[in-house]
């Protein structure tokens, strides 16, 4: 089962440039959510203040009853293996093979047999698809199979909380999708909590539970994906629709007089368009985490976009 | 915040605590065997060569400067024991010094700084591993152990450069320049050499990895790293070198004085 992660007033910043501050959210128990952002906003900060890779500024960071910024770094260490992380590029050690890379933390941190490894290193590779790739090079493969690879890595130690930056970066349409679906599954197999940080409208859409998004140095909204997805506030329809029309400029935020001028001309936001099924595990058992859908919209008496949880949409 | 001096005073206040950091966790268990068997192969693999290369030129241009000096003075017999001197005491250990730190140290500064940007450290971190016991630790370790041999091969191949200079192209007697080795030399000024050679092979192999480790903006930024932690080294070791040879030289009573 998962473990809460309960972040409150995190403030961080780069040398006086503040990244984000006061941000405070609380990532539910085995449930997943995703982090969005524009380029920039500090989105990969976050995670990476997440795991203590990072000091912040002020605030704290809740995991069970330990606050991770305040934790001494031997504590930290061992804090972390509750963590599984999934970096960019999968952040495979260059100078092993699958193989190795995945069995290494298992053999720094526990004194299993190597038959007893094998048949876990077998099994994580077996989930993310590489079975028959474990003796290459992560040099030799793909970007898409050192992300997978780097997921089985993260998995090895079978961790509460699993973060992923950036899942769908370098990935084509296809590929992404399929490593959508993994997630979820692995979220109904393993009941971990889940955070993705993405700009991809599309993961955002179809994957979470829950909703953030991180805009112009706090946090603009966290919530259940049905919420934000029929929200109206600007910022949140602009992101989440990809439209040019809102507060977000090119560059950073638009200022007022661009803000005037656009709804003098009577530019505005398009309607919202309407809110897809959530992915389903491949199985079709339910996940524990999951909602029926339209039941945030029912309980919180919001009329959801017209079209919304039909499944051709899908 | 831009402030140069801010910024010199806070790097060198971050290597320091780096150096703390590396210092706390060398007692920490495992110590990494094979990555120190490992490292140590491949930095000698590095540096055997070029310091070989370079001590030889190094003893034959001692030898050229006391050769004609000497024979004016009267004082042949003597060329011996200048050299042995000036390669064991000085050149061993700067030549040792220029090696670890160009061949070794930009070798572990690029390996850790191309770990840093694939966020290999990070993601080592993250699987609950410090990245300083792992990998840095059995780094300094190994540089140490090189240095100190690589120190006692410069020596031997310097003052035998030296020894074939002086007997082959300049006519002096080998007898002479063999038996002079005791005239101003003595056992403590191979200790003295072998001692900052260890100095310099942890010292080397810290700044090199503490610029590897904080690496960033890129590959460019691995580039930069490397190039700084060779120029940062070179400063450092020269100027311990100067204030062990001081420190020697109060402690050890030299001959003839």
């Amino acid at each position: 089962m998962g473990i809460e992660v309960r972040v409150e007033g995190l403030t961080k910043s780069f040398g006086g440039q503040p990244v984000w501050a006061d941000v405070s959210l609380t990532l539910p128990a085995g449930e997943i959510s995703v982090l969005l952002g524009p380029s920039g906003t500090g989105k990969s900060v976050f995670l990476k203040t997440l795991v203590g890779l990072l000091r912040p500024d002020r605030g704290s960071i809740w995991i069970d009853d330990e606050d991770l910024p305040a934790l001494g770094e031997r504590r930290l260490y061992e804090v972390r293996k509750l963590f599984g992380v999934l970096f960019q590029d999968g952040a495979l050690f260059g100078s092993m093979n699958l193989y190795d890379n995945v069995a290494f933390p298992l053999r720094e941190h526990t004194r299993l047999r190597e038959t007893r490894i094998r048949e876990i290193v077998m099994a994580k590779l077996e989930m993310v698809g590489l079975l028959g790739a474990e003796r290459k090079l992560p040099g030799q493969i793909s970007g898409g199979m050192r992300k997978r690879a780097g997921l089985a890595r993260a998995l090895v130690l079978d961790p509460k909380i699993i973060l992923f930056d950036e899942p769908d970066s370098g990935l084509d349409p296809v590929r992404t999708a399929y490593l959508n679906q993994l997630i979820i599954d692995l979220n109904q197999q393993t009941d971990a909590t889940f955070l993705i940080v993405t700009h991809d409208i599309n993961t955002a859409r179809t994957v979470p539970d829950n909703i953030g998004l991180l805009y112009h140095g706090h946090l603009a909204m966290f919530g259940p994906r049905e919420m934000l997805l029929s929200s109206t506030e600007p910022v949140v329809r602009q992101f989440l629709g990809a439209t040019r029309v809102g507060p977000i400029g090119m560059a950073e935020e638009k200022d007022a007089t661009e803000r005037e001028a656009e709804s003098a001309a009577g530019v505005r936001l398009p309607p919202l368009p309407p809110i897809p099924v959530q992915l389903q595990p491949s199985n079709g058992q339910p996940r524990r985490a999951e909602r029926a859908p339209g039941s945030w919209c029912a309980e919180h008496d919001v009329v959801p976009p017209v079209g919304s949880f039909s499944e051709v949409l899908v | 915040m831009t402030n140069p001096v801010a910024a010199a005073l806070r790097s060198s206040g971050d290597l320091f605590g780096f150096c703390v950091d590396v210092l706390r966790a060398v007692p920490r268990r495992p110590f990494q065997v094979r990555e120190f068997v490992q490292q140590a192969w491949f930095i000698s693999s590095v540096s055997i060569l070029p310091a070989a290369l370079v001590s030889i030129p190094f003893g034959a241009v001692i030898a050229l400067q006391l050769g004609s000096l000497v024979r004016q003075l009267g004082a042949q017999s003597f060329t011996g024991a200048a050299s042995v001197l000036a390669v064991v005491r000085e050149a061993g250990p700067i030549v040792t010094a220029l090696v670890i730190a160009g061949a070794g140290g930009s070798a572990i500064c690029a390996d850790l700084g191309a770990r840093k940007i694939r966020e290999e450290l990070d993601a080592m971190q993250v699987l609950g591993i410090d990245p300083v016991q792992r990998l840095v630790v059995p780094r300094v370790a190994a540089s140490m152990l090189v240095s100190v041999l690589l120190n006692g091969l410069v020596s031997v191949v310097g003052v035998a450069g030296g020894y074939l200079f002086n007997v082959v192209l300049q006519g002096g007697t080998p007898g002479a320049y063999l038996a002079s080795f005791q005239a101003l030399g003595q056992p403590p000024d191979l200790i003295a050499g072998e001692i900052k050679a260890l100095v310099f092979g942890a010292v080397a192999a810290t700044v090199a990895a503490y610029k590897g480790m904080t690496a960033g903006g890129g590959p460019k930024g691995v580039g930069d790293a490397v190039n700084q932690s060779v120029v940062i080294t070179f400063m450092l070791l020269f100027a311990l070198n100067f204030v062990i040879t001081a420190i020697y030289f109060q402690v050890v009573p030299q001959k003839g004085s």
